[in-house]
């Protein structure tokens, strides 16, 4: 019921922008969407032929770019606009819109931005956005580029103008919790995340091994909240995981600020994702998982600006710069400190391997036979459905 | 820190939960039952809510001051009550389309201006350390009331005293059973019911304010997430009482933090089956209390839905 009630809502405003709903509201990137029609080739919808060209070399091109939620939010959507402000120096016009909802109206704001604003390369970052709505958008306007947050690019079944890129952010998941490993004092760490999906268990699962790889007795426990943003539940959730002795929390949710602010208001620690909470938590932040888009961004554009091809499916980690640790807080001991480095740079000459047998997951079961090992880019790993030995909760 | 409570988390968290996570619902519901007992529903107390939320942070932060965001936040509530009573007023207007208006109007509003606020920290509320006796430091936690939470257990009774012992309570209770007796006994109908709308405007913005200056203590979008909507669903399920408001509030709150705590304890199949609990229960409580034969005799009789 939730859920509806936000796309109700998203729903509401987007549709208000569009509408002229008030002056002040002109500051958002649909408004401007919506207002500046004179400057745009801006032939109407419905031919595909008519559609703005692909970019020449050398000329300047409009970049749209699509968030599920807000720029600010301390999390998912403000990592992706903080990664396309450093865009702003490239010559490119930028145009952006928040609070999309993964509907209908993705398709409305892509259509709105191709043709009123002449955009010719979309970046819609909410991983939701592939499935239709992405892929119908790119077979009506096949001469602009779609990029996507999400790696669900098939070459078999999938338009050549849609590209699709993410990020081994458990790499900085398993650093993170080698600090969280060597800070707690109780053993016990807490993770807040939404939902059981592959991603999220990767990043607990992670977390966790890299946790308990300085400090076997360190035992992990989740709650899944259900949803990705839901502050009152995250609330709870941290809350509770304290009252039962956790002293460093971590989440999964759209935007950890909730979880990072409860632990410091408790006198616990807590590790970041997303973007940085730093700010939030002076005394407990100790470090966080972070991405560092600018770096996909910067390379895809730069591609398209000097007419060569890009990769549809582009991943990467540590070493290709894809995410990157939140500065140390003042907690974390020059041990922790050392031991994380010394992973990190396992992870940049690519020698470290996370999901090496023999693994078991937390119901005894043997998930990778001894000697077996899946690296980073195995796709085994994108099917994860089991919470490694050490977590205290269930996927179901 | 230390000491681990092992399962007794379980029902600590359920009254914590009680105390911390219902206070929005209790103003929130006791405000629409004050509108609803005058014959009007008003659907927009969720925009109210998260105007509240928004407006009771930007103040604080603005000014400094956690009370003053707490007063904003009313007033805001006030204004939109305002609003909502002037259009019902007008002929042939439906209350429940106009709440549903201002449902959308509000959150969009404060999604809009609340844009700059998502980023700062405001002060936020004092809590009362009523677990200093305790040594465990969750108890001592659970136990940091919030004077709001106080102030909306005690309106509960205040108001179902004024409803049915004081003479504003007759007239809000006459114009909201019978319109037409109102109207004969001299009393401007479209006035109490708009005054009404307005008190419960500011209740529910009070109980906005909790949310983003005390639990979970930041603005931020996705703040309400349907709050505001399930506190008016609940004044149905209190069948129009301020007492049972209070109490299915609190029911409400408790349950709710039962997911959480069981996973947080071990028991971690079927979360998505206790994240449902609260929904569950009031679903539950509604099918045992209700009745095939008679109508609910404490339904106002001039609401839309009555008529």
């Amino acid at each position: 019921m939730h859920t509806t009630f936000q796309a109700l809502l998203r729903m509401h405003s987007r549709r208000a922008l569009c509408s002229g709903f008030g002056v002040a509201l002109a500051l958002t990137a649909g408004f401007l969407g919506c207002s500046k029609k004179g400057d745009a080739p801006a032939p109407m919808a419905g031919d595909s032929a008519a559609a703005p060209a692909a970019p020449a070399p050398g000329k300047p091109f409009t970049v749209g770019f699509i968030y599920v939620g807000s720029k600010s939010d301390y999390g998912y959507n403000q990592a992706h606009a903080e990664g396309a402000k450093t865009l702003a120096g490239m010559g490119v016009k930028l145009r952006e819109e928040e609070n999309v909802p993964e509907t209908l109206a993705v398709q409305k704001t892509m259509e709105s931005m191709i043709n009123l604003d002449g955009a010719t390369v979309l970046f819609p970052t909410s991983f939701g956005y592939f499935d239709p709505h992405i892929l119908k958008m790119a077979e009506k306007y096949p001469t602009v580029t779609f990029l996507h947050c999400g790696g669900l690019y098939d070459e078999k079944k999938h338009p050549k103008n849609v590209g699709s890129y993410f990020g081994y952010i458990d790499e900085a998941e398993y650093v993170a919790g080698i600090v969280a490993g060597l800070t707690t004092k109780t053993n016990k760490l807490g993770f807040v995340a939404a939902k059981a999906i592959p991603q999220v268990l990767r990043n607990i699962n992670s977390y966790t091994l890299g946790a308990r790889s300085v400090n076997p007795k360190v035992t992990m426990n989740v709650i899944f909240t259900g949803d990705w943003a839901l502050p009152v539940k995250e609330a709870e959730a941290s809350n509770s995981l304290i009252d039962q002795g956790a002293d460093v929390l971590t989440a999964h949710v759209d935007s950890p600020k909730v979880v990072i602010e409860t632990a410091e208001h408790r006198g616990i620690f807590s590790t970041g994702y997303h973007a940085s909470q730093a700010a939030l938590a002076p005394k407990g932040y100790l470090t966080g998982a972070e991405w560092n888009w600018e770096v996909v961004y910067k390379a895809y554009i730069e591609k398209i600006q000097k007419g060569e091809p890009w990769e549809h499916l582009v991943r990467g980690g540590f070493k290709e710069g894809f995410v990157k640790m939140a500065p140390y807080g003042a907690a974390v001991s020059d041990a922790a400190k050392a031991k994380a480095e010394e992973a990190k740079k396992k992870f940049l000459d690519g020698t470290m391997v996370i999901y090496a047998g023999p693994l078991k997951d937390n119901t005894g079961k043997e998930v990778i036979a001894a000697g077996a090992q899946h690296p980073q880019r195995d796709i085994a790993l994108e099917s994860m459905a089991y919470l490694v030995d050490g977590v205290k909760g269930s996927v179901h | 820190m230390s000491d681990v409570l092992g399962a007794w988390g379980v029902p600590l968290a359920v009254c914590a939960g009680a105390i911390r996570v219902s206070t929005p619902f209790i103003f929130v519901s006791l405000g629409e039952c004050i509108t609803e007992r005058s014959g009007r529903v008003n659907l927009g107390l969720e925009g109210t809510l998260v105007m509240g939320a928004m407006v009771g942070y930007g103040t604080s932060y603005l000014s400094g001051s956690p009370w003053l965001g707490v007063l904003g936040a009313g007033l805001v509530g006030v204004l939109l009550g305002a609003v909502h009573g002037f259009l019902c007023g007008r002929p042939r207007v439906n209350d429940v389309a106009v709440g549903i208006g201002l449902m959308l109007f509000g959150s969009g509003l404060a999604f809009f201006l609340g844009k700059p606020l998502i980023q700062p920290t405001a002060p936020r509320l004092p809590a009362i350390p009523f677990g200093f006796w305790s040594h465990t430091s969750q108890v001592e936690d659970a136990l940091r009331v919030n004077v709001l939470f106080i102030l909306g257990v005690l309106l509960a009774p205040a108001v179902s005293f004024a409803l049915r012992r004081t003479r504003w309570g007759l007239i809000v209770r006459t114009v909201g059973e019978s319109a037409e007796a109102a109207r004969a006994m001299g009393y401007d109908v479209n006035r109490v019911r708009t005054l009404a709308t307005m008190a419960g405007g500011f209740l529910a913005g009070v109980g906005g304010s909790f949310l983003s200056l005390f639990y979970p203590g930041s603005w931020n979008e996705g703040l309400s997430s349907g709050q505001g909507l399930m506190a008016v669903a609940l004044v149905i399920f209190a069948r129009w009482s301020p007492v049972r408001c209070l109490y299915a509030s609190l029911l409400f709150g408790g349950a709710s933090a039962l997911g959480p705590a069981l996973q947080a304890v071990g028991v971690s199949k079927g979360y998505y089956l206790f994240n449902a609990a609260p929904y569950a229960l009031t679903l539950l409580i509604m099918i045992l209390s209700s009745s095939a034969t008679r109508v609910s005799a404490d339904q106002p009789a001039e609401l839309t839905v009555a008529r």
